[in-house]
C-alpha cells in the first residue's frame, strides 16, 4: 500500500451545496432531499444518520449520480476534487464511479454478481480504471483481498458469491470498491444485513483501510449508535433536511435538534438502568406530504408557532462548525456570531 | 422457587440433512437447537440473545408448539405438553401467543383490523358481542383508536402494524406472549414506543414474556433473564443486569464489548476472531472455541456442560469455576459513565 497522501490545503474533498433532489411520480412531487449542505475531507468520516424515507440514500445516489427514474437534482452543486458533478457528463461520470468514488451496498450478496467469479468482479474495474492486464488486475486482487482479510485468497478468486459468508461477502464488495483507491467511499448501510460481532469486525477494517489509504468515507447507517467511534463528523437528517451537522462527539453528548436529542434518549444503551425509554410520538414524515415549517414540528415537545409555517427552518450555524436547522437556537446562533465577531 | 409458568427441559430439535435419490441417505443434522433447558416466571421477561443461525428462531417454534422436538419436553405450570391431547394443544396454544417481527408480513392484507385481532378468539369459539367487546379492550390497551378495526393494514404505519400484533396476541390474554425480535425492523424512533407498550402492558396484566432478540441493549433493557445462545446450546443463563454487567462466558463479553454504546470506551477489548460456523458443521467441543481467546486444550474435545456459579447465574464455559478467583479474567465489570 503506498503511503497516505493528505493534501496540504484546506479545500474540501466533497462539498455538497443546497442540494435538492425531488422525485416526480404520477401522485406529486416527493421532496426526497429538500436542502443539503456538507463538506467532507480527504482521510475524514461523515456519519449520515436517519430512519428510513428521511433522504440519506438519495443524497449518496445523488453524488454517485444513479438516481432511479423520475429522481432528478433539482438544484445545487456536488464539488468533488474541483469538479461539478451536477452538470457532468455522463461519459466523464463513467471515468469517476469506481475509480474516484467507490461504493458499498448494504446487501453484499445483490451488490455482487452470482454468475461472475470473485476474481472476475473485483477484477474489472482495475481492468477497465487503470488499464491493466487480466493477468495483473488478478494479481492485485489477491493483494485486495488479503488487505480486507479473506483468508486464502487465492482459492477465493474462483469461487462465487454464494459460497461465501455475509461478511466475507461484504469483505469482497468492500475490495471491488476500494480497488482504484478511490478518493472517496460510499458505505450505504454496509453492516445493517450482518451480525453483531461481525459488524464490529467490519467496522475497523473500514477504520484500517481509511488509514492506509486516505480516502474519505460516507458512511449511512440508520444506527446513530453505530457512527460512534467510527465518524468525525455527523449529519442528521429528518424529512429530506439536514437537521443538524458538526464533529461527532460535540452532537452525541450535547445534541442541539430536538430530533437529535430525542433520538439519543430513545435508544436503550448497554450498562446504564432507566425504567422507561423516553419516545417521540408520532411517526417519520411522508416525504410526498412533508408539513408545512419544519418537517419535525408535528413531533416536536418545543414546536413554536414560527415552526408550523411557511418554509422549512434555515440553517443557524454555531459555535464549532456546528449547523442546526432549528428556530428553536436562533438566539444561541446570535450570541455565538456576537462572541465570534 | 415458585413454580415456574413454563419450563424448558433439555429442549432439542436437529434437522436431518439429506442426499441422494428419493432423499433417502441422511447425511448429517442440523442441530438448530440442542439441549436447552430454562425457566420463565409468573410476570417476568426471560430474554434469548445470539446471532442469526444460533437457533433462536427455531426455539421460538419449538415454544408455539408449530414443530416437534427431536427430544427434550416443555412443561407449562408443570404439565408437559409431548402428552398434550390435541383438545389440550389447542388450550396450550391459548396460552401462549407471539408477535413477530415483520408487521407487513404478519398480517394479512385482505383482512380488517378488526378481524385480524379477534381472530384467535373466533377459533377458540367465542361469541361475537364477546369479541367485538375485547377488541374495544385490547384497541385501547395498545393505543389504537376504536375506528381502526375497520380500517385495512396497508392504511398503517409500521409502529402501528406492530401494535395491531400486540394487539393480536394479547387478545386471548395469554400468560405467556413469544416477541420474535419486536423492534427490528421498526424506525429508531418508534422502537422506544413499542418497547415502553410492551413493558406497561405487562405492568398492567401480569404477562410474562419470551423476548428473542439479537441487540443486547434492548434486552438489557427490557429483560429479567437473559440466556444467551451460540449455535443451538446457551452458554450463559442470568439475570439481565449481572449478565451484561459482568459477562462470565468468553462469547458473552464479546457481544458486551460489541453493543458499547458510541462515545465510551468498551469495559474490555477482546479480539473477534472469524464468523459464526454453519449450523451443519459445528466445531467439536465447545462450539465457540476457534474464536475464543481464552481456548485451552479441553475445549477443543470436550462440550462444557452449563454449571451453577451462583443460584442465579450459569455458565457452561471450562474456564469456571477455576476463573472465578483469577484476576485478569473475568473482565472488570461495566463502570456506567
Amino acid at each position: 500500500m503506498q503511503a497516505p497522501t493528505q493534501p496540504a490545503d484546506d479545500t474540501p474533498l466533497l462539498a455538497v451545496r443546497d442540494l435538492r433532489t425531488h422525485i416526480f411520480t404520477r401522485r406529486g412531487v416527493v421532496k426526497a432531499v429538500n436542502g443539503v449542505s456538507f463538506q467532507l475531507r480527504a482521510g475524514e468520516t461523515l456519519g449520515l444518520v436517519g430512519e428510513s424515507g428521511s433522504g440519506k440514500t438519495m443524497t449518496c445516489l445523488s453524488i454517485l449520480r444513479l438516481l432511479p427514474r423520475g429522481a432528478r437534482i433539482v438544484s445545487g452543486e456536488i464539488v468533488l476534487q474541483g469538479s461539478d458533478l451536477v452538470t457532468a457528463s455522463e461519459a466523464a461520470l463513467e471515468r469517476l464511479r469506481g475509480k474516484q468514488m467507490g461504493m458499498v451496498l448494504q446487501n453484499a450478496l445483490a451488490a455482487l454478481d452470482p454468475v461472475f467469479t470473485i476474481g472476475t468482479q473485483v477484477g474489472e474495474p482495475l481492468v477497465i480504471h487503470q488499464r491493466l492486464s487480466w493477468r495483473a488486475a488478478l494479481r492485485r486482487v489477491v493483494e485486495l483481498l488479503r488487505l480486507v482479510k479473506v483468508v486464502a485468497p487465492e482459492m477465493r478468486l474462483h469461487s462465487y458469491p454464494h459460497e461465501l459468508s455475509g461478511g466475507m461477502r461484504q469483505r469482497v464488495a468492500s475490495a471491488a470498491a476500494i480497488g482504484c483507491a478511490p478518493a472517496l467511499l460510499i458505505a450505504d448501510e454496509p453492516t445493517t444485513a450482518l451480525d453483531v460481532t461481525t459488524q464490529r469486525q467490519y467496522l475497523d477494517l473500514l477504520k484500517e483501510l481509511q488509514q492506509a489509504t486516505g480516502m474519505a468515507i460516507i458512511f449511512v447507517t440508520h444506527d446513530i449508535s453505530l457512527v460512534g467511534n467510527m465518524c468525525d463528523q455527523l449529519a442528521v437528517f429528518y424529512g429530506g433536511l439536514l437537521v443538524e451537522y458538526g464533529p461527532r462527539q460535540q452532537i452525541l453528548s450535547q445534541p442541539s435538534h430536538p430530533y437529535t436529542m430525542a433520538l439519543l434518549q430513545a435508544i436503550p444503551q448497554l450498562g446504564e438502568s432507566r425504567e422507561r425509554l423516553a419516545s417521540i410520538a408520532g411517526e417519520p414524515p411522508d416525504l410526498g406530504r412533508l408539513p408545512a415549517g419544519c418537517p419535525f414540528h408535528p413531533r416536536c415537545e418545543a414546536a413554536l408557532d414560527v415552526c408550523r409555517t411557511g418554509a422549512p427552518p434555515p440553517v443557524f450555524p454555531l459555535a464549532q462548525g456546528r449547523q442546526v436547522r432549528c428556530w428553536l437556537r436562533e438566539q444561541e446562533h446570535d450570541r455565538s456570531a456576537v462572541g465570534s465577531a | 422457587m415458585t413454580e415456574a409458568l413454563l419450563e424448558v427441559r433439555d429442549l432439542a430439535k436437529h434437522f436431518p440433512v439429506t442426499r441422494g435419490l428419493l432423499r433417502g441417505k441422511q447425511i448429517g443434522a442440523v442441530k438448530a437447537v440442542d439441549g436447552l433447558s430454562f425457566r420463565i416466571q409468573p410476570g417476568e421477561t426471560f430474554a434469548i440473545v445470539g446471532e442469526s443461525g444460533c437457533g433462536k428462531t427455531t426455539l421460538a417454534n419449538l415454544i408455539l408448539s408449530l414443530v416437534p422436538p427431536t427430544h427434550g419436553d416443555i412443561l407449562l405450570h408443570g404439565q408437559s405438553i409431548a402428552r398434550f391431547s390435541p383438545a389440550e394443544l389447542m388450550l396450550y396454544r391459548k396460552s401462549v401467543t407471539a408477535v413477530f417481527q415483520d408487521p407487513y408480513g404478519a398480517l394479512n392484507p385482505r383482512m380488517r383490523i378488526g378481524d385480524v385481532i379477534t381472530e384467535p378468539m373466533a377459533i377458540h369459539g367465542y361469541a361475537r358481542r364477546a369479541r367485538q367487546q375485547r377488541l374495544q379492550e385490547v384497541l385501547r390497551a395498545v393505543g389504537l383508536s376504536a375506528d381502526s378495526a375497520r380500517r385495512f393494514p396497508h392504511e398503517f404505519s409500521g409502529g402501528q402494524r406492530q401494535r395491531v400484533g400486540i394487539a393480536r396476541a394479547l387478545v386471548l390474554q395469554p400468560p405467556l406472549v413469544v416477541l420474535d425480535e419486536p423492534v427490528s425492523s421498526l424506525d429508531v424512533s418508534i422502537r422506544s414506543q413499542i418497547l415502553n407498550l410492551l413493558k406497561d402492558l405487562q405492568a398492567e396484566f401480569g404477562i410474562s414474556y419470551l423476548l428473542i432478540s439479537h441487540d443486547l441493549a434492548t434486552v438489557e433493557h427490557m429483560s429479567d433473564w437473559i440466556g444467551v445462545m451460540y449455535l443451538g446450546k446457551l452458554v450463559e443463563i442470568g439475570q439481565a443486569k449481572t449478565t451484561c454487567r459482568q459477562p462470565r462466558h468468553p462469547y458473552t463479553a464479546t457481544l458486551v464489548a460489541a453493543a458499547t454504546p458510541p462515545g465510551r470506551t468498551p469495559p474490555w477489548t477482546l479480539p473477534i476472531m472469524g464468523e459464526v460456523p454453519h449450523g451443519l458443521d459445528i466445531p467439536s467441543g465447545c462450539a465457540f472455541h476457534p474464536r475464543c481467546p481464552y481456548v485451552q486444550p479441553i475445549c477443543r474435545t470436550h462440550t462444557p456442560p452449563l454449571t451453577m456459579l451462583t443460584a442465579q447465574h450459569q455458565v457452561a464455559c471450562h474456564l469456571y469455576p477455576e476463573a472465578m478467583s483469577a484476576a485478569t479474567w473475568p473482565p472488570a465489570p461495566v463502570t456506567s459513565a
